[in-house]
């Protein structure tokens, strides 16, 4: 039996004005995940996944469609009401330099939710969880007093991680945790959030750009183009059967640290990411794509499950299988 | 004329303040053939910028130095040369450098056309106008950017263009080292592979030598021939692609990076990433840099400095491998 999805998207937009025009950062998404899994969302910088990730979580209005938690409809709840969902839902970001406040200490940034939502007015309280917190996250005691500017990237990452669970959430959207961090420490992460998750049963929205870190993280990945999502499939299906021609480029185009693949020159595609401005109908893949055809352009391209679970939109998916 | 077009021995660079010292670089030994692309890889802080930075003699003024060592760039002592010479014939001349981010590398307020130019006027004597003017555009579409777009300012290209246009600068006086620092760290998957073929095309045209600085193991895999890890500023293994990948022996640290980065080909269940942080370089430790994080730890490694492993190309300071070495030699 099909449980009910933690999360869930009904033809998510968000628009942003640009002069009289409109930049079509999140066009018609609809995902859902369920409890205690992950949802890999990749692509290249600006195509609307970062944009996604936070108008989930009500950073951002939304232009159009319903977002529901737990089955709730939370699309339109007041900053009030939404208030009480906050606990429940969290964001870590990309960047563990800016989305630390430098005038807080390690205490005061874990504390600080604790003592906006959680009934826990005692002071000793704060104090028993904030190293409770820290000790989950793997950060020494030693550091509850020092700034941001005197910890290292994977250190501050920690935090930021620590903020994110103060108060027990059940689904945290990852904007990208790894990217500003080296691989040794980006490991370290990797490992850390995939334990939160299997000790509390967390459900994450994973963002990022790097493909080999999604398959390692993910449960289903989508693949989004220019607002879109292309192809959405279980992982392990995306890896063995990319369909859409451009989930086909970037996993070409992704360096392997094996030389015996060196021989195989990968296959480069041509152009960069259109603009999102008033993007015309039809496949915005199409000016870099070599399939493209007279049917990709002037309609736009459904999104079909072409086989259980793996759905992609590209005329030409049918013809690949 | 020598194999060797670079040859770095015993390099130690120093960052002072009044604070404290930073030991940046340590006592490496490098070496690059003509032709060649060597892949300096490393962690944030490993010293992999300041070796560069050395070799074109860019360290800043105050605070770094370099305390011992010799640079030698085509038979010649490049730490010994007067500045004057550095920035006439060698600077951008015979070696050029692409930095990280080619967002602050461009000026803002100058066409990228002029500033390609400026390279080009500063390093040749008697070209006139119009040759600079068609050298420019000569460049620019051996980096697959069109010619017209000469007159355009850095904010009208992408971060993948932009860094073309750095690379097309970096070409113009056809040096034969390129230093590329990190060039596709801040690009997308897409636009860096679309840059590394360049890049690679480029070098086996005009038969230059590369030095290629990144965290990415993989680009090393794609792009080089020879290999030197660096930790804590030291090389602790250094080699030709095949010894450092596939050779049956390794540092610790390297077994580590390969551990730490996920797999597209095979599943994990989980990374296996090196526990703890590379040390302080303003309080470097006695022994082994690595010997804090190391799980093959021995009595040794925190007294004295790792013993060096040799064998043909491939060369290891680790103790682990002592015994072995000085059977071999035996």
């Amino acid at each position: 039996m099909e449980k009910n999805p933690l999360i869930q998207t009904v033809g998510l937009k968000k628009y942003f004005p640009v002069g009289k025009r409109k930049l079509h950062a999140v066009d018609d998404i609809n995902i859902s995940i369920q409890e205690g899994s992950t949802l890999g969302v990749v692509g290249e910088s600006g195509c609307g996944k970062s944009t996604l990730g936070r108008t989930i979580i009500r950073l951002l209005e939304p232009t159009a469609g319903q977002i529901f938690y737990d089955g709730k409809d939370i699309t339109n709840l007041s900053e009030q009401a939404m208030k009480e969902y906050r606990e429940y839902i969290q964001i870590i970001f990309q960047d563990p330099y800016s989305s630390l406040n430098p005038r807080q200490s390690v205490s005061d940034a874990i504390a600080m939710p604790l003592k906006l939502h959680a009934n826990l007015d005692v002071r000793q309280d704060i104090a028993k969880r904030t190293k409770e917190l820290m000790d989950t996250v793997g950060l020494a005691q030693r550091l509850v007093n020092s700034y941001p500017h005197e910890l290292d990237g994977g250190r501050r990452q920690r935090v930021c991680i620590a903020r994110a669970l103060a108060l027990n959430p059940r689904f945290i959207v990852c904007d990208e945790p790894v990217s500003a961090l080296d691989v040794s420490i980006q490991a370290q992460i990797l490992n850390l959030l995939m334990d939160l998750q299997r000790d509390n049963g967390l459900t994450y929205m994973f963002i990022t750009h790097d493909l080999s870190v999604v398959k390692h993280i993910s449960d289903e990945i989508m693949v989004m183009y220019v607002g879109q999502c292309v192809e959405k499939a279980p992982y392990a299906e995306l890896f063995k059967h990319p369909l859409h021609p451009y989930t086909r480029a970037l996993l070409s185009a992704i360096p392997v640290p094996n030389i015996s693949m060196r021989a195989k020159k990968a296959h480069v595609i041509r152009g960069e990411i259109s603009t999102p401005i008033d993007p015309k109908p039809g496949c915005r893949f199409a000016p870099r794509c070599e399939h493209c055809s007279e049917r990709c352009t002037g309609v736009d391209i459904p999104l079909n499950e072409v086989s259980p679970g793996h759905f992609v939109a590209c005329p030409y998916a049918e013809e690949n299988l | 004329m020598s194999e060797k077009l670079l040859e770095i021995s015993n390099l130690s660079v120093e960052y002072r303040t009044t604070d404290e010292t930073v030991y940046a670089v340590n006592g490496i030994d490098l070496e690059i053939r003509r032709g060649k692309t060597l892949g300096l890889v490393g962690e944030t802080g490993a010293g992999k910028t300041t070796t560069a930075l050395s070799i074109l003699r860019l360290l800043p003024d105050r605070t770094g130095r370099i305390t011992s060592g010799s640079i030698r760039f085509d038979g010649e002592d490049l730490l010994t040369l007067p500045e004057d010479v550095i920035r006439h014939r060698i600077r951008g001349e015979r070696i050029a450098m692409i930095f990280q981010d080619p967002m602050t590398s461009l000026n803002p307020v100058m066409t990228v056309g002029f500033q390609i130019a400026e390279a080009i006027r500063y390093h040749t004597d008697h070209l006139s106008k119009e040759q600079i003017e068609k050298r420019v555009e000569e460049v620019l579409e051996l980096v697959g950017i069109q010619a017209e777009r000469k007159k355009e300012y850095p904010h009208q290209f992408s971060g993948g263009m932009k860094q073309r246009v750095v690379i097309a600068m970096a070409l113009s006086c056809e040096p034969d080292l390129l230093i590329a620092d990190e060039p596709t760290t801040a690009l997308d998957v897409t636009i860096q592979a679309q840059v590394l073929a360049i890049m690679d095309e480029l070098r086996e045209r005009l038969g230059m030598s590369m030095i290629m600085i990144t965290h990415d193991l993989a680009i090393v895999a794609q792009t080089c021939d020879n290999v030197a890890v660096m930790y804590a500023g030291e090389i602790i293994e250094n080699g030709t692609l095949e010894d450092v990948f596939t050779g049956d022996k390794h540092h610790p640290y390297t077994i580590g990076l390969f551990g730490a980065i996920p797999d597209l080909e095979h599943e994990t269940e989980r990374l296996s990433p090196i526990e703890g942080l590379m040390p302080d370089p303003a309080n470097l430790p006695s022994g082994c840099a690595f010997a804090e994080r190391c799980p093959y730890r021995m009595d040794i490694c925190e007294k004295a400095h790792a013993a060096v492993y040799t064998d043909g190309t491939h060369r290891i300071a680790c103790n682990l491998y002592a015994d072995e070495n000085n059977k071999g030699e035996a």
